[in-house]
């Protein structure tokens, strides 16, 4: 299976090298390829589900918390201004 | 050419707490990030817990709207970069919402269909600045994982006036189930239509009964975020005289997102529309799948009040008061509530539903400063003017035209001033409260006689 690695790059933000970008493809398809050995599996008299825990509406009531303070928040940061998260102009 | 359009709304829930921790959700001009914790700051580890309230005002909303609630729900991520999102992606729902198929009926008889209604999680705060000559962006994160609905038409509308309507039926709604503010310039509301052109032309050359096609157009604009009905009026007809002159040139609209300028007075090209797959959703692994049973279902449908239009219909019936009038007092729920208070308090002092509808209407009443009380008192009060007989005062008139002979001498010499003195002489002699333009009109009847 041939994967577009450039495509997959870029909606993860990755920046790659040529190098990186030939070897990924290699690995990437050896991962889908393996991966993919569990067609082969029968499912038919399985449901079909996305969480493995068993848990089902496991939420919380709406009550507040006490939030982090201002320094906190920016404490990891690596640029701040005025109380915000600073970065490169994006518009 | 007609227009074929689509609306996109999302409208932030009024819980306490945020969609998926326990900051506070109450974020309008707070000091920034100061209602964040790990959560909705995308830190690594942190688990998010869905808000109760938030899912089930969803639900109810989507009922509101005539909806299925299917009974097995998800959340999943939607994967996108943009600085306003902390964990790299934004926790919605994508195939399996909370809410399916619904429609609202417009007050032109049309209906709406909706396609989904679901759960998300609002981002954070832009701000764009320039410091010492240097462009840069901050991010205020408080309102980072705010509980946000989205309500997805289907492109049913085909003119500005009926997304109008639309949009403000949805606001009303929202405010009656006093689920959100929906107040448009605090950004409780925001707005997005996609818009394109179908060609209407018929194949009128053979005479078989070709039906227009109904087939929808191949790219669709989306014009993004938009923060008040207004803009949302002129961003369409922007939009539609824009793609027309594109078609008219044998050209086809570029499939893009645009977003409305304001200055300008034109929507401008923002990115070119990715294709859905490119969010790469998946079941959001942390939080387990939500269940319904009838029952739970039940008690949140027992939670809807009656709403604005069953409403409108019943005062219409029930006080036997025009449609305009019920439109005005079903607006918004605590005038009508005010209203059906007043109707109540009315009746025991022998008003008509239809006298304080039509004092509440016409003198505007403010409701925030006027009680029920005082609204009855003052009907009443007009009412008793009202009640003396036309021959009652005519008497006393006579009687005081006789005693005053010296002023209505003046008078009929030329000085109409005189008629204020007689006027005085009237409401004295008079035992009951008149009202001052009826007596004057009487007297001046009497004096040019």
């Amino acid at each position: 299976m041939k994967i577009n690695v450039k495509h997959v790059a870029k909606l993860a933000n990755l920046p790659l090298s040529q190098e990186e970008e030939k070897k990924f493809e290699k690995q990437l398809s050896s991962i889908l390829e393996y991966v993919e050995q569990l067609n082969s599996v029968d499912t038919k008299n399985f449901e079909i589900t996305s969480q493995i825990t068993g848990l089902e509406n496991i939420t919380r009531e709406d009550k507040t918390s006490i939030s982090l303070f201002q320094e906190e928040a920016l404490s990891n940061s690596k640029s701040n201004h005025n109380g915000m998260f600073k970065i490169k102009k994006i518009l | 050419m007609k227009p074929v359009i689509g609306l996109e709304v999302h409208v932030e829930l009024k819980t306490k707490s945020k969609m998926f921790c326990g900051c506070s959700a109450d974020y309008f001009g707070k000091k920034p990030n100061t209602h964040t914790c790990p959560v909705c700051l995308g830190l690594p580890g942190a688990l998010p817990v869905p808000n109760k309230t938030a899912i089930e005002w969803c639900v109810m909303l989507g009922m509101a709207l005539d909806c299925n609630i299917p009974l097995f729900s998800k959340f999943d991520r939607k994967n996108y970069f943009y600085p306003d999102l902390a964990k790299g992606y934004q926790i919605s729902q994508y195939d399996e919402p909370f809410c399916l198929k619904g429609s609202i009926k417009l007050g032109s008889g049309k209906t709406i269909r909706i396609t989904r209604v679901h759960m998300e999680e609002d981002t954070g705060k832009l701000i764009h600045e320039n410091v010492n000559g240097q462009g840069i962006t901050l991010i205020d994160f408080n309102r980072s994982g705010v509980p946000l609905v989205e309500i997805v038409t289907e492109p049913d509308f085909d003119n500005t006036k009926d997304v109008l309507d639309y949009l403000k039926k949805l606001q009303q709604i929202a405010r009656y189930l006093d689920i959100s503010n929906a107040d448009m310039e605090k950004g409780d509301m925001r707005l997005e239509p996609n818009i394109s052109l179908r060609s209407n032309t018929t194949n009128t050359t053979n005479n078989t009964n070709q039906q227009i096609t109904n087939k929808l157009p191949n790219y669709k604009v989306e014009v993004k975020n938009i923060n008040s009905f207004r803009f949302v009026e002129k961003a369409i007809a922007f939009e539609i005289k824009r793609q027309t002159e594109i078609i008219e040139k044998k050209g086809i609209p570029v499939q893009e997102t645009r977003g409305w300028d304001e200055n300008k007075q034109k929507t401008v090209t923002q990115r070119v529309k990715e294709e859905a797959s490119d969010y790469r959703y998946f079941p959001e692994p942390d939080i387990p799948p939500i269940r319904w049973n009838d029952k739970k279902l039940l008690m949140i449908k027992k939670q809807i009040p009656e709403l604005p239009d069953t409403k409108k219909r019943r005062f219409q019936k029930q006080y036997n008061i025009s449609q305009y009038d019920a439109e005005i007092l079903t607006r918004e729920k605590t005038l009508a509530d005010f209203y059906e208070t007043c109707v109540n308090d009315g009746q025991k002092a022998n008003l008509t539903a239809k006298q304080v509808s039509n004092y509440i209407i016409n003198k505007k009443i403010d409701i925030e400063s006027t009680l029920p009380a005082e609204i009855i008192k003052n009907i009443k009060a007009l009412t008793i003017y009202l009640r003396i007989d036309e021959s009652e005062i005519k008497k006393i008139v006579e009687r005081v035209l006789n005693e005053n002979k010296n002023a209505v001498g003046d008078y009929r010499n030329g000085k109409v001033s005189a008629v204020q003195y007689l006027i005085g002489k009237v409401l004295m002699v008079s035992k009951e409260k008149l009202e001052v333009s009826r007596v004057k009109k009487i007297l001046e009847e009497k004096l040019n006689d």
